[in-house]
C-alpha cells in the first residue's frame, strides 16, 4: 500500500472545550489510484488532508507513505490547494513558480527545464511561461498549480477541493484535465471534494465520509469506463445511479449527525446543523 | 503622448503657481531676511559651483548613503528576526515602539557624547533615525506572510535560506519599501541636523554658515538646493521601487479590475 491512513483522529483543543473534527479514519491508496473523498460540508475534509500532508499532527492514529510514518511534509507528496490565487508566488512568473520546488530539490538545470516545459504543456499552458500568475484567469492559475505538482513527480498528489472556486465551465475542463493527467502520467491522486457529481465523475473509487466527528461511511467502487466524457458519462444511467447512491449516503450522514449529536463533544456542530 | 503631457502639466501646475507667488510676493521686498527670489536665483549658480558641490554636498550625500544603508540592513535583519518569532515579538515590540517615538534629532547630542563629532557620529545619527520605520514595517510584512503560501512552501520542503529569500523577504518587500521611503525623508532631515551641531563641511553646515555671516540670499539658495535634492532622491526611489515591485503593482491593478 502506497498511502495508508490508520485510525486517524484529530481533536482541536478549543478555548472552552475540545472539538473532535475527525474521529477514526482508516483507508488506503495503492499506486496508480485515483480516489475521491467526499463528505458533507464541515466534515473535516481539510483537517484530514492537512494531516495526510504532514501539515497538521493528528491526535491519534497515523499516516504512512511507502511504509514510513508521516511526521512532517514528506518529500514524495505534492498538494494542490483550493485557493489558487494564494498558492502561487505572485513575484515569480509561471515558469519560476513551477521550477522552484525542483530547484529546491536539487534537480539539475537541464532536466529541470525539461520537466517544467513538459508539465506546462501537459496542462495546456505551453505558451504562458513568462506570464505572472495575476495575469492569468482563475482556471489557468489552478492549471499552473497542477503543473507545479506534476513536475515535482510526487508519489501521491493530494488535491483539496481544487475546483471549488472556479466557474462551472472551467471546472469541467479541469476535471477532464485531471483524468487526462492521471491516465497519461500514472500519478496517484487523492482528490477531496464536497461535490458529489465531481467525485463520481473523477474517481475510480469514492470514499464517503460521515459528518463530523468523521468516520468512513462507505468505500464505493466506480465501475464506469476509464474513458470518461462530460457529455456521455454524465448522462450514463450508471453514473446517475452511483450519484444518487452517494447523495443518499451523504443526506443520511447529515440526518444521523443531527439526531445523534446530544453527544457532548460538539455543541457548536449541533447549533450549525439546526441553523441550516 | 497627450496624456503624458497632461499628467506632466498637472504635476507641474502647483509648483509653478507657488514659484510665481514667491517671485511676485518678494519682487519689491526690502526686508533683509526675505530677499527677492530674483536675487536668490542669481546667487544660486554663483554659490553652488562644482567645487562647492564636491566639497560640501558630496560629503553630505556619502554620509546619508552610509547611514541609510546601515539602517536598511539592520532594519530588515532585525525585522525578520522579530517578525518570525511570536515570543520575540511580544517581548520586543513595546520597547521598539518606545524607541520609535523618540524624535531622532534628540539623539544627536547623546550620540555626540560617545561617537564624537566626526563622520561616525553623523552616520550613526542617520542610521539610528532611519532604522525604525524600516524595522517596524519589516516586522509587519513578515507577519503578514500568506498562510496558504507558507503551507505550499512547507509541503514542497522549501525551508531555511530558500524560504527566507523566496517567501519571507519577497512577500514582505512592499512593506519594506514603504518603510524605506519613510526612512529616506527622515535621513535627509538628520543629514542636515547632524551637520548643524558640529561639522566642518556639509550642506547643513554651509547653510548655517551663510546664516551666521548674514549671507541671506545664499542661505535661501541652500534651502532651495536641499529641496531639490530631496525631490531628486524621492523620484529616484520611486523609479527603483516601481521596477523592483512591478509584480506588486501589477497584482494590485489586476485585483482592482480591468476598468483601469
Amino acid at each position: 500500500m502506497l498511502l495508508d491512513v490508520r485510525g486517524l483522529k484529530k481533536v482541536y483543543e478549543g478555548r472552552q472545550r475540545p472539538v473532535e473534527a475527525v474521529r477514526d479514519l482508516t483507508f488506503g491508496l495503492d499506486v496508480g489510484d485515483l480516489v475521491c473523498l467526499v463528505g458533507p460540508s464541515g466534515c473535516g475534509k481539510t483537517t484530514l488532508l492537512r494531516c495526510m500532508a504532514g501539515l497538521l499532527t493528528p491526535t491519534a492514529g497515523e499516516v504512512r507513505l511507502r511504509d514510513r510514518p508521516v511526521t512532517g511534509p514528506p518529500p514524495g507528496m505534492a498538494v494542490v490547494f483550493q485557493e489558487y490565487g494564494r498558492s502561487l508566488f505572485p513575484w515569480m512568473n509561471v515558469r519560476d513558480n513551477v521550477a522552484l520546488p525542483l530547484r529546491n530539490k536539487g534537480v539539475a538545470r537541464k532536466p529541470r527545464q525539461d520537466l517544467v516545459a513538459e508539465a506546462l504543456a501537459a496542462v495546456g499552458l505551453a505558451d504562458a511561461h513568462h506570464a505572472y500568475p495575476w495575469q492569468l484567469s482563475g482556471g489557468m492559475q489552478q492549471r499552473v498549480a497542477i503543473a507545479r505538482a506534476v513536475a515535482y513527480q510526487p508519489d501521491v498528489l493530494l488535491m483539496d477541493e481544487p475546483f471549488a472556486a472556479v466557474d462551472a465551465q472551467t471546472r469541467a475542463d479541469l476535471e477532464d484535465l485531471i483524468r487526462d493527467l492521471w491516465r497519461k502520467l500514472g500519478v496517484t491522486i487523492l482528490f477531496v471534494t464536497h461535490d458529489i457529481d465531481e467525485a463520481v465523475y473523477l474517481g475510480q473509487r469514492v470514499i464517503i465520509l460521515s459528518s463530523s466527528p468523521t468516520v468512513v461511511r462507505e468505500v464505493l467502487d466506480v465501475d464506469l469506463p476509464d474513458q470518461r466524457d462530460q457529455l456521455t458519462t454524465r448522462s450514463d444511467s450508471r453514473f446517475t445511479e452511483l450519484r444518487s447512491h452517494v447523495y443518499a449516503q451523504i443526506q443520511a450522514a447529515k440526518r444521523e449527525s443531527t439526531v445523534g449529536s446530544h453527544d457532548a463533544a460538539r455543541p457548536a456542530g449541533l447549533a450549525k446543523q439546526v441553523l441550516q | 503622448m497627450t496624456r503624458i503631457l497632461a499628467r506632466l502639466g498637472l504635476a507641474l501646475a502647483l509648483p509653478a503657481a507657488l514659484f510665481a507667488a514667491w517671485w511676485l510676493g518678494t519682487a519689491g521686498s526690502d526686508n533683509f531676511y526675505v530677499p527677492p527670489l530674483r536675487d536668490i536665483l542669481i546667487r544660486f549658480p554663483e554659490v553652488w559651483t562644482w567645487d562647492r558641490l564636491r566639497a560640501d554636498v558630496l560629503p553630505s550625500l556619502i554620509r546619508l548613503a552610509a547611514g541609510y544603508t546601515v539602517a536598511v540592513l539592520a532594519g530588515v535583519l532585525l525585522g525578520v528576526l522579530v517578525g518570525s518569532g511570536r515570543r520575540v515579538r511580544a517581548v520586543l515590540e513595546p520597547v521598539l515602539e518606545f524607541f520609535r517615538a523618540i524624535p531622532p534629532p534628540v539623539l544627536v547630542p547623546v550620540i555626540m557624547l560617545f561617537a564624537g563629532i566626526g563622520d561616525t557620529m553623523k552616520v550613526v545619527v542617520i542610521a539610528a533615525g532611519c532604522v525604525w520605520p524600516i524595522l517596524l514595517n519589516t516586522v509587519e510584512g513578515v507577519r503578514a506572510v500568506d498562510g496558504v503560501l507558507a503551507d505550499t512552501c512547507r509541503s514542497y520542503g522549501i525551508a531555511g535560506p530558500s524560504r527566507l529569500w523566496h517567501l519571507v523577504l519577497r512577500s514582505a518587500s512592499p512593506q519594506i519599501a514603504a518603510g524605506m521611503r519613510q526612512a529616506l525623508s527622515i535621513g535627509i532631515i538628520l543629514m542636515v541636523i547632524s551637520e548643524m551641531f558640529a561639522a566642518s563641511n556639509g550642506l547643513g553646515f554651509t547653510i548655517v554658515q551663510f546664516q551666521r555671516s548674514f549671507a541671506i540670499p545664499d542661505m535661501w539658495s541652500g534651502i532651495l538646493l536641499l529641496g531639490l535634492l530631496g525631490l531628486a532622491l524621492s523620484v529616484l526611489f520611486r523609479l527603483v521601487e516601481s521596477r523592483a515591485l512591478a509584480w506588486y503593482h501589477g497584482q494590485r491593478r489586476a485585483q482592482r479590475g480591468p476598468a483601469r
